[in-house]
Order: structure tokens, then sequence, then C-alpha cells
């Protein structure tokens, strides 16, 4: 009983949160960085920040990550880290030649007021940034919001630097990509492919972060979104912006500097966000869907029907990031699960509303919230109240499913302990089949392993 | 719109030329945005008419991140509107990030929107330059144009001198200009011409000279502006002057700083070291 002191009993908490279900801005910076090609996230701040954030992605995606830092010491907290990014920029140009340095500020940096926009250009006017490589900056402080914020300014800064709109319209869709594994962004790219739709898809991550085995370290692997490609978003016919809080804001920025227009849906897991999105997609590249994208859907739905009574009325509790919550929770009634339970860490204004307008008839007893203290203790302490079948999240919810014995699917932000998720994915009708069997696994494996011995069943 | 920064040396009277000035504009049918940027949150204090009001920050604390801008915005002196900052209690907290947030919020809610047709914004920026996020107004285009409210003092040619260098950093990046000097008479000796002389060297110009006088306190234990207390008093017509100099304004430079043994010169030259 690791968490043997979380009791069912709620006090009112006022000004503290424990085992917070998010973390801090500059994560999200970085994972959105890595998906350009050619990138070497900075981390403008102390060096115990990059060390944290780099060594988080390498865990979750057992990949080396790459990123430089500042590195503060005192003085530049007193002095300014001017001198220091100036430095760094010399340097890394010199020694790592990266394409492009996406230099993202901490809390320190913040806070002393660090002006990235001007230091940057004062890199630019000394010649520090050589002739067709590119500097450019998001600002990350972590006591804002959370790494989906950090994520949501590092896409929104791509577009800032980069859109940019020619006298020649290209026939292409933009996809701006939520926060997904590189297993998702490599799905939405087969599944545009499938359709035969020509799309640029950003960030992209696939091939950075899920890169072969080859026996030659690549410092920066093949994948990830290229600067022609990214310059060209201001010339394409129209964008999808998937998952709101991560890419709404970049999608608002495109249509504002190059008049693009845009759908900002959810992220395309489960059936019904996948058919929107597919959809949207359709429309927006004028293209046919395929018969075997349909074919894909009628697989994943014979799945569902053919297991249909290990699914019925189970209830499930689930933590993670706004934009993968709402369209797997709608996702789990459709499948006629009941998500009863749901935090994130992450403050979100429009997450009550879209939880409501999935749950408010279909689960009314659900109960969900967002921000600083909707953290996995609350979910514990709902889950003591009255039990779950079944917990979704990240590794970090193993503690919980360990003391409670429930059924556990690893989901979101960071996975730490298991492999498959930067490499099966979650998305589109084919990450729904993943899903579903990810979920009849774990609780038809606890049927198995508890049920009498007289019940056991051979065939299920 | 045009927006301006009035910084100088604290206590020179930056809040009170700021609003003095601000109400000129309001008399001319300008519309104003003040910007108050100083922990103490008294910028705004004589257009409101001494209306306690909630600050950004405050209200951010009390109610969360749900600020609506009419919590915030509060009509003063001829439909101006004014904002106070706020800020932390002295010595503890941060009060530069203060202003780098409730700037960013301001800019969230739309303050600066086009619907909202504004003229003028001015910020008024607490005392000296000094860190990174007072210097938030001069950042990113937020402030275009920078007033130096100075005495003959030395002192505050000195925090002027300092402020310019600040200035220099930001405008090599981005489009923030020094529009002048304001010298706000502490009847020392020569002070016009010492000013003028200084603005000169500094690549600039003392847009205007305000006399003392002490209608300007009247005013203000009254809670008002002078040309709302006394519209006909001369002191009245000096920021009158002042508001239609800045309005008419059209020499916005980088500044070049003075050494400091050059600035110990000049006030050598103006007699004030005799």
């Amino acid at each position: 009983m690791l968490l043997r002191h979380t009791t069912d009993k709620i006090i009112e908490r006022e000004a503290l949160t424990v085992n917070p279900a998010k973390t801090c801005q500059p994560v999200g910076a970085m994972y959105a960085a890595l998906g350009i090609h050619g990138c070497l996230p900075h981390s403008h701040g102390s060096q115990g920040c990059c060390s944290y954030h780099r060594s988080v992605l390498t865990r979750h995606y057992k990949e080396p990550v790459m990123a430089a830092t500042s590195s503060f010491t005192e003085g530049s907290s007193v002095f300014g880290g001017q001198a220091n990014l100036l430095q760094a920029i010399n340097t890394i140009f010199s020694v790592y030649n990266p394409d492009v340095i996406a230099v993202h500020s901490t809390c320190l940096s913040e806070t002393i007021g660090d002006d990235l926009t001007q230091i940057i250009a004062k890199a630019k006017e000394e010649g520090n940034v050589p002739n067709g490589k590119y500097v450019f900056h998001a600002n990350t402080p972590s006591y804002v919001g959370s790494h989906v914020t950090g994520y949501a300014n590092m896409v929104t800064a791509m577009v800032k630097t980069f859109s940019m709109k020619s006298s020649t319209k290209k026939n292409q869709v933009n996809i701006i990509s939520g926060w997904i594994e590189p297993s998702d962004m490599r799905e939405i790219k087969r599944i545009a492919n499938q359709m035969m739709a020509k799309i640029v898809l950003f960030p992209d991550t696939s091939d950075v972060l899920d890169a072969p085995m080859t026996g030659k370290h690549e410092f920066y692997p093949k994948g990830g979104v290229t600067i022609p490609e990214l310059i060209s978003t201001g010339d394409s016919k129209f964008t999808i912006g998937l998952g709101p809080l991560c890419t709404l804001d970049a999608c608002i920025k495109l249509e504002n500097q190059c008049k693009v227009k845009f759908d900002s849906l959810e992220l395309p897991i489960g059936i019904q966000a996948t058919d929107t999105f597919i959809t949207a997609l359709s429309r927006a590249a004028g293209v046919q869907v395929p018969d075997s994208l349909t074919d894909e859907r009628g697989r994943l739905i014979d799945i569902i029907a053919d297991m249909q009574k290990y699914l019925y009325g189970k209830r499930v509790a689930l933590f993670g990031d706004p934009d993968t919550l709402v369209p797997l929770t709608e996702f789990l009634v459709a499948l006629d699960m009941k998500p009863v339970y749901i935090v994130t860490g992450t403050p979100d204004k429009t997450f009550e509303d879209r939880m409501a307008s999935i749950l408010s008839t279909k689960v009314p007893e659900a109960k969900y919230k967002a921000g600083e203290r909707a953290d996995t203790f609350l979910l514990h302490q709902w889950i003591k109240q009255q039990g779950v079948d079944l917990l979704i999240g990240n590794t970090y919810g193993k503690y919980i499913a360990r003391d409670e014995n429930i059924p556990f699917v690893r989901l979101g932000f960071p996975i730490l302990d298991r492999v498959g998720h930067s490499y099966f994915p979650m998305v589109g009708y084919a990450g729904a089949m993943n899903l579903v069997t990810k979920i009849l696994d774990v609780i038809m494996d606890k049927i198995d392993r508890e049920v009498p011995e007289e019940k056991v069943e051979l065939v299920m | 719109m045009r927006k301006v920064a009035i910084y100088g040396k604290g206590g020179i009277g930056k809040s009170t030329t700021t609003q003095n000035t601000v109400a000129g504009l309001a008399e001319m049918g300008k519309k104003v945005m003040v910007v108050g940027c100083d922990p103490k949150a008294d910028s705004t204090r004589l257009l409101l008419g001494g209306l306690a009001q909630k600050t950004v920050l405050d209200t951010l604390r009390e109610e969360g991140e749900d600020v609506e801008l009419e919590d915030v915005l509060k009509p003063g002196y001829r439909n101006t509107s004014c904002v106070e900052s706020g800020g932390p209690e002295p010595g503890v907290g941060c009060a530069g990030r203060g202003i780098i947030t409730s700037i960013n919020l301001l800019e969230q809610l739309g303050a600066y929107e086009e619907d909202k047709s504004l003229d003028y914004v001015f910020y008024d920026v607490l005392g000296d330059v000094v860190c990174g996020g007072f210097a938030m107004p001069i950042r990113d285009g937020k402030a275009e144009e920078i007033y130096i409210v100075v005495s003959g003092e030395m002192m505050a040619m000195y925090a002027a001198n300092n402020i310019c260098k600040g200035i220099v950093k930001f405008a090599q990046a981005g489009t923030v200009r020094l529009g002048g000097l304001i010298c706000n008479s502490r009847k020392v000796d020569n002070e016009a011409q010492m000013i003028e002389e200084f603005a000169k060297r500094l690549g600039t110009q003392m847009i205007h000279f305000v006399p003392r006088d002490n209608m300007v306190q009247r005013a203000e234990i009254n809670r008002k502006t002078v040309i709302d207390y006394d519209p006909v008093h001369p002191q009245a017509d000096e920021y009158r002057a002042l508001a239609k100099k800045i309005d008419e304004n059209k020499l916005f430079v980088v500044p070049k700083p003075l050494s400091i043994p050059e600035l110990e010169q000049l006030l050598i030259e103006y007699g004030l070291f005799n």
C-alpha cells in the first residue's frame, strides 16, 4: 500500500496540490521543437531545468533527447541572461550545427524579465546566426498553465516565425498536431496518404523520437517538419488544428498572419472524433474517403460489437491532458463504458463545458475537474469513495492501480515504465483498435486471475 | 494609436505630470488609456478623483484567472480609461514580474483592440529601470515613444541618463524611441538651459519646461488634475501646452547616453557645483 495514507474523506483544499496531473511548460516546448527537422531546443535558464526536461522526455521515448541550455549562474540572474544566450547561439552553430535553434524561457529567465525577442535580434545583428539558419523563441514560464501550455506556445511561435504568404497558393492542407505520440503523427500521415490528401503536418516527431536503430547515432534524425514546409504553411488552402488547447492559438495566428482559414477539432481519438477529422480533411483537401479507411472503421466496430459485454457499464477513472481526455471520454461513452472520474492538472476554461456536453445525459454521476487542485490525490479519493473497473492515465497511475487492484491502461505523458506508446498509435480507427484491445486485455486478465476456479472460461 | 511611456527618477513627478498631461489630451478630445506600472498604484488617482481602484494583480490574486476587463479598467476624467497594474508590498515578491503579468493580461483581455478606438496609451512606470520587468512597457513595441521626466537636480539627470541606456538597448531590436525630456522644475539655477543642453547632448529635445507652482499640490490634495480643478489657472495652460507638444511631436530618436564625467562636466558648466 504505497498510498496507504490516502483516505476517502475529502477535505476542501485551498493551496495544496498532491501528486499533480501535470508537469512544466518547457517540457512541452522542448517536445514540440523536436518536431522540426534539424532543430536543437535551447533552454534559457539554469542547467537543472534543461536536465529535467531532457531526462523526462528521454525516459518516455527511450531515445536520446538533445537540448542546450544557457546555464544561468548567480551572475546571470542578477545581470540578465543576454551574454549567456549570445555565447550559446555562437557555440551551438559552430559545434552542433543545427538548422534551427528553438529557444524557450524558464521560470528564472521569465521572472528576471529577459527579453528573448531583443536578445535574438541582437544575435542576428551581430552575425551570430549563419545565413539560412534560424533562431526563434517561445515564452514558457512554468508558473502559468502546464506542459500543454508550453507545447501550444512553441507551436504558435513556429507559425509566428516561419509561416509566410507568397503570391501562389499551394494545393495542400496544414494539420497542426496537438500533443500526441510520434506513432500518432505517423498514423495521421498514413491516413492522409490513404486519402491522397497533400498535407503539411507540424510539429512532427515521427522519425525523430521513434528513430530506428541503425548502428549509427544521428544527432538530427531524418524526421520532423522542414523549414521550407513550415514557411509554405502560409500558402496552404486550409488548416486543421487537432486538440484546441495545443493548437487553437496557432490556427488563429496563421489565419491572421496569412489568411489561411481553419477548423479546430478534437484529437482524433475514438470513432466519432476520427470521423470528424476524416470528414474535415476530405472536405479541406477535396478528396474522397477511400474504402480502405471505411473498412478499418468497420473492423473497429466489429471488435467493439464482439466484446461488448466486457465493456458495458464498466466504471472508468482517467487523468491526463484536456485535449486527450475529451475525445477519450467521448470514446469510452461510445463503448458504453462509464467514465465517472476525470481530472487534469492543466487549467482549461472550456474543460467543464466540453465534458458536460459528453457526460451530462449519458453519465450524469460523473465527476470531473481541471486545474491546480485536480490532482491524482483527489482522483484516488473519489475512487476510495466508490471504486472503478479501469484506470487510464500516465505512469504515475500505477500506485493507485496497485493499491486498489484496478486494471490499468497507460496513456498520456509521461509513460516511464513501459514501451509501445511511441510505436503503436491511439489516434484514428487503427489507434482506437489498439486502445480497445488494451482496455479489454487488462479487464479480461483480471477476470481470468480472480474468477473462482469453476468459472474460468477458455473461450471469452 | 500612439503608445507612450513616461520614465524618470522616483519622486520626480511622473504620475502627476502624466495625469495632468493626459487631462490636457482628453480635453483636446483624445481617447486615452493610462496604465500605472507602479506597485504603489497611485498613477491614476487624480484622473479617478481619488477613487480607490482594484489593481490588475489584486484582482488576479483574489478572483483567479477569470478576470474581465471591466474589473480592472475604470473610466476617469473625460472618459479616460484607467488601469493600475499594482504589485506586492515592499520587501516581498517580484514587482517586475507583476508588470509583465499585468501587461500580458491586458493584451489578452483586448484592452488595446481597435474597437476601443484609443488615440493614446500612457504607461506610467516606477522610478528607474531597475530590472527586466520594469522595462516591459518598452519591449516588443509595446510603448513606442518615451518621455523622461527630469529636473535640474543631479540625481534626476543621472537617472534620466541611465534610462536612456535602457532605451538604447531596446531600440536596437525594436521600434521604441525617445520623444524628449520633460523638465519638471525644481527651481534649480539655470535649470531650463541646463536641461536643454542635456537634451541636446542626448540627441533629443526638452519638449516642455513645466514651472513649479503650488497649484499642482493644491489640485492634488483635492484629488484632481490642475485642468480639472482650476481650468483657468496659468499652470493648467502649461499642461495644455505640454499635451499639445506631445501631440504634435515628430522628433523620435535613439538617444546617446552621456558618460559620467560628461554628465558631471555639464553640471559644472551650468553652475551647480559652484
